[in-house]
């Protein structure tokens, strides 16, 4: 079976300015990453014919599509589970048109959660099952609910606030590196993090991603046209999306092994289907809507073992330079938070060599969705 | 300007209703509903498979090992430990914020440590979710179910066996 190995290639990327408010409505911001992504791509709007997109969008194809005059579409779909998607929508289209269902595919995230509500503050559509079993005690935000896992992975491993430091402090790093992240000017200390206020005990402030205005895109098509194409392609050589038996998303409280989340069911999959191992990554995106998930990924996709991942980020492991350079262009920490979407385009950025933040050499590079929900992920490659 | 200060009067009622709107109810649905009426009584029943005996929460409308639509709800101690704990703080929906910083546990049940239930743990069955001071919470430490109404809905809360 041929398979998606290196069959597409991510050709074009764009996005938006990133803030807590921006004026234009999601369905704008999203036509503009849209159309600069194609014009990165030097591809004209008519020809896109795949489209893939998050569930949880203002933003659907129809509108899209007659807005910023794209073809014919034969292709589109959705991925569920907020930030758990983002791969997924790339991975989708890559399938697509690996297999002739699409030639030209865009996937985007187009998000107003800088200005917009809470998700969380809708009672309405979040007391359902399995909420019943969690909200009435007071586990009302996703901060909770990672929280919860993140107390017991501590407890189980000796980690400790100052590793879930090490994540948000290379995050930040990178930021001050990237003239479009929202934390571009604000340098983060020790003491900074320390003495921050609680958001759900043992998670703090800057635990916490950011809130954002903000829309990206991204361009797929096959790995032959990539070549005639204007940038310089970066190959998705391997995708994987994850949702293990008996998970229960971000409240994943009642199974025999609650810290095994998704990342490890995508990571299988995703390394089953590449020639290089974890060993062979130069650079990593992975998701960090709060910081323990970063200890928790680099456990799933197997670069450190079991309970082995708070360890990991001793020593500057994480920052440039170091065993793992993650999220450089700053991630949900400090960049923006649009659902993961940025992560993708920053593995474009560094396998092209123009991140802000660039890994000397870089030809590697994993990119993750969100663990703790039904996941996926990408291995990208020069 | 009375009518000003009038304005003003209704909008400070209405902060103070939204301060003492009511903590969230379970929204019952069919697979759960028995585990409500059941904490109604004062009892804890978990699901289990009436074939091969297999417990399973949260509940579901079959067992995902044997397949069996079968079930029966089993009564539990009501003894259990600690599993996790968080202390959430602000910003909350205003009836949590009201009563925060307090905690949320996660409690594996003694008689089925791989069945797990959240709850809060409290000085007393109809104490707020901030009556045990969040430096006197462990994991591992062992509780009791008690139960307490909740918009006329019974749901379990916790206290620590030796208080």
């Amino acid at each position: 079976m041929p398979g998606i190995k290196d069959a597409t290639a991510v050709v074009g990327i764009g996005q938006t300015p990133f803030a807590k408010q921006l004026p234009e409505s999601e369905k704008a911001l999203a036509c503009r990453a849209i159309l600069t992504a194609l014009d990165d791509a030097g591809i004209a709007p008519a020809e896109v014919d795949g489209l893939a997109s998050y569930t949880m969008e203002e933003t659907d194809e129809v509108e899209v599509a007659k807005a910023v005059g794209l073809g014919d579409l034969t292709f589109f779909s959705k991925v569920g589970y907020g930030g758990g998607g983002s791969c997924a929508t790339v991975a989708h289209l890559a399938a697509a048109v690996a297999t002739g269902q699409a030639t030209v595919g865009v996937a985007w995230r187009s998000r107003k959660r800088g200005s917009g509500p809470r998700p969380w503050k809708n009672t309405a559509v979040q007391l359902p099952t399995p909420a019943q079993w969690t909200r009435p005690f007071g586990l009302l935000r996703p901060a909770d609910e990672i929280g919860m896992l993140a107390r017991r992975y501590m407890h189980e491993y000796g980690a400790t606030r100052d590793h879930l430091f090490n994540v948000a402090l290379a995050c930040r790093n990178r930021a001050n590196q990237n003239p479009a992240a929202m934390m571009y000017e604000r340098p983060l200390t020790r003491e900074m993090y320390m003495t921050s206020r609680w958001i759900s005990e043992p998670l703090c402030l800057f635990d916490n991603c950011l809130e954002t205005d903000g829309a990206l895109a991204c361009v797929i098509v096959s790995a032959e046209r990539a070549r005639d194409c204007r940038q310089r392609p970066v190959y998705v050589h391997s995708a994987a999306q994850g949702l293990p038996a008996q998970h229960h998303g971000m409240v994943n409280y009642w199974n025999d092994d609650p810290l095994t989340g998704p990342a490890w069911t995508a990571a299988r999959h995703l390394w089953k289907h590449a020639d290089f191992t974890p060993e062979d990554v130069d650079v990593a995106q992975i998701y960090d809507a709060f910081t323990p998930l970063i200890p928790l990924s680099l456990e799933g996709y197997g670069f450190c073992g079991r309970g082995e991942g708070a360890a990991f980020t001793e020593g500057g492991a994480l920052e440039i330079g170091g065993r793992l350079p993650v999220n450089t262009g700053g991630g949900g920490l400090s960049e923006a938070y649009v659902h993961g979407f940025n992560l993708i385009n920053e593995g474009v950025k560094q396998l092209r060599g123009t991140s802000t933040a660039q890994v000397p050499g870089a030809a590697t590079c994993l990119v993750t969705a969100g663990e703790g929900v039904p996941t996926s992920a990408l291995l990208l490659r020069s | 300007m009375a009518e000003i200060a009038e304005m003003a009067e209704v909008a400070e009622a209405a902060e103070t209703a939204e301060v003492n709107e009511s903590l969230l109810s379970p929204v019952l649905d069919d697979d759960g509903a028995p585990f409500w009426q059941y904490a109604a009584r004062g009892e804890l029943r978990v699901q289990a498979c009436a074939d091969c005996g297999g417990l399973r929460f949260p509940p579901r409308p079959c067992c995902p090992h044997c397949h069996s639509f079968a079930d029966e709800w089993r009564r539990m101690s009501g003894r259990g430990r600690i599993w996790s704990y968080v202390v959430p703080h602000p910003p909350l929906l205003p009836a949590y914020a009201a009563q925060a910083p307090y905690n949320a546990i996660v409690v594996e049940l003694a008689d089925a440590p791989h069945i797990r239930l959240v709850g809060n743990l409290v000085s007393g069955p109809d104490e707020p979710l901030d009556s045990v001071p969040p430096e006197r919470i462990r994991i591992g430490a062992r509780v009791q179910a008690v139960f307490t109404e909740l918009n006329g809905v019974t749901v379990p809360r916790w206290v620590l066996e030796r208080a």
